[in-house]
């Protein structure tokens, strides 16, 4: 690689840094004044415009608050969990196609970190290294409440992963690639070529898998403040707290992002040649990427306030009795089908 | 007789899932637009309804003098031992003979029960609609006869929150 290739990089893993912690920001933003909505009240509106410094504000406080560190705890560990969340739910986004390429000076410069050729691997092998950190946060911070989050948290992911694997499986049969980016492209063209209209099915999985992954609700057992006080993060205070709010945060993006991309259509923007149109297709297929994947991230914040929590054994009860079986049977048929075809 | 009540048997659709999810999503989705209820308090004041009982008062006759005798039947029926009051023998020739040099209440202790309001003979002492009273010390949230005067001023013709500019 060239020097120029270099600071192209850089700069691409910057921009992407940037903007994903800006997109943080923005959802604690929209996390709270869209919950205000839902329940008929306005939410924070104080702190500049129409309260949109608010997450900065947060972030100063949490600055500013006592950093304690309990007796009890296993330190290495107890200040490695943070880092271990955060780090992976960034590094996801690597992989990401935001759009098509760009053609600067004669170079093309793909809209993308790195282009790697087993890019759903990667994302899976990194969402499973995430739960790593919530594990050793639980059990670090020697306290029953912690503890219980993190096994809950390895539970649920051991269950769930799975299933969201094998959605996955039945997308990269049709495509034939691991490429993010060979994904993308096998679903341009017309509206109906995106996956989810061609797997319904595997999107469903995929969604509901998705929200377990990241711990959310309705699948927020890990956190369920109501039975585990706070979870995982019990006995976290100040920055270290803020930190595994911004890894959920980035996680949820990261898995927005990826759910646009495998089901529909990544950057693309149906009936339109992004190609053709130079860099202002580049442009304007970042737009539609950013836009479909706030589509997603209202979604989560929607679901959140509408859907109760589930009990332990119905999670497990759906993970294993019904998104499995599931997921096996979409496989099996996509895979018919395809043989028939070919 | 017992009666016996037949558990819900859920149908095909509510097997799904699917449909009721939706139905659960567009029902928020609804409520997100739905008229606010939120009162956004220093800027705006909620105006506490009739009989609301908040912040004491003494009342006053129409020529000035205080209403209340000094009997101290309000501290007797107070259950929380507030009320803290020093007879004297009035000043004036003609009238009530006994009058209060000291009323003290300590707001700290009131749970605004209402209950000296019931107790006074004179109606003298009444429970206003002033809410909003916090101090940083203990001793701002004692108060004595003037404060409690004061408050008959501010609140004897109207409402305490729908007075512009009630600074
Ligand atoms: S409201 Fe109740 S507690 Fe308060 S001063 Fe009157 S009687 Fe005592
Ligand atoms: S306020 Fe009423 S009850 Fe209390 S001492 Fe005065 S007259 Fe008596």
């Amino acid at each position: 690689m060239d020097l120029i290739g270099f600071i192209i990089i850089c700069i691409k893993v910057v921009v992407v840094f940037a903007a994903t912690m800006l997109a943080v920001m923005g959802m604690i933003y929209a996390e709270r004044r869209i919950s205000a909505f839902i329940q008929h009240r306005l939410g924070p509106n104080r702190v500049g415009p129409k309260g949109l410094f608010q997450p900065l504000a947060d972030g100063l406080k949490f600055l500013m608050k006592e950093d304690i560190i309990p007796a009890a705890v296993n330190k290495p560990l107890y200040l490695l969990a943070p880092a271990m969340l955060l780090i992976p739910a960034l590094m996801t986004f690597a992989v990401i196609p935001f759009g098509s390429s760009l053609t600067l000076f004669g170079r093309q410069i793909s809209l993308q970190v790195a282009d790697i050729n087993i890019g759903v691997l990667y994302i899976l092998a990194l969402t499973s290294v995430g739960v790593y950190g919530i594990v050793l946060a639980g059990w670090s911070s020697n306290s029953k409440y912690p503890l219980l989050g993190g096994l809950r948290s390895s539970a649920q992911l051991i269950s769930y992963e799975l299933a969201m694997g094998l959605a996955i499986v039945a997308i990269v049969l049709m495509t034939g690639s691991l490429r993010l980016n060979d994904i993308v492209t096998s679903q341009q063209g017309h509206l109906f070529s995106w996956y989810v209209f061609k797997q319904p099915v595997a999107f469903l999985i995929f969604l509901i898998a998705v929200y377990a992954e990241t711990n959310r609700l309705p699948f927020d057992l890990a956190e369920a403040e109501q039975e585990l006080v706070g979870g995982y993060h019990t006995e976290y205070s100040s920055m270290k707290f803020a930190m595994f709010f911004m890894a959920e945060y980035a996680n949820m993006i990261t898995a927005a992002a990826l759910t646009v991309t495998l089901f529909f259509g990544g950057w693309d923007i149906p009936f339109v040649d992004e190609a053709a149109m130079g860099n202002w297709g580049a442009l304007l297929s970042g737009i539609a990427f950013i836009l479909k994947t706030a589509f997603f991230l209202f979604l989560y914040i929607w679901v959140r306030w509408t859907f109760p929590r589930f009990r332990y054994d119905q999670l497990m009860n759906l993970g294993w009795k019904v998104m499995l079986p599931l997921a096996l049977l979409n496989i099996f048929i996509t895979g018919g089908i395809l043989t028939i075809i070919s | 007789m017992a009666t016996v009540v037949k558990s819900y048997e859920p149908t095909f659709r509510d097997k799904l899932y699917i449909p009721a999810l939706f139905q659960g999503l567009m029902l928020t989705f609804k409520h997100m637009f739905k008229k606010k209820v939120t009162i956004q308090y220093p800027d705006e004041k909620h105006v506490p309804p009739e009989g609301y009982r908040g912040l004491h008062r003494l009342n006053k006759y129409p020529d000035g003098r205080i209403r209340c005798v000094a009997c101290e039947m309000c501290a007797a029926a107070c259950p929380a031992h507030c009320i803290h009051i020093v007879p004297e023998p009035s000043p004036w020739e003609e009238g009530k003979e006994r009058y209060p040099v000291r009323f003290d209440i300590d707001l700290l202790r009131c749970i605004f029960c209402g209950f000296c309001e019931m107790a006074c003979p004179e109606k003298a002492i009444e429970l206003t609609e002033i809410y909003d009273f916090a101090d940083y010390s203990r001793e701002g949230l004692w108060i004595d006869k003037a404060g409690l005067l004061e408050i008959y001023e501010l609140t004897k013709t109207q409402n305490y929150y729908t007075v512009p500019n009630d600074e």
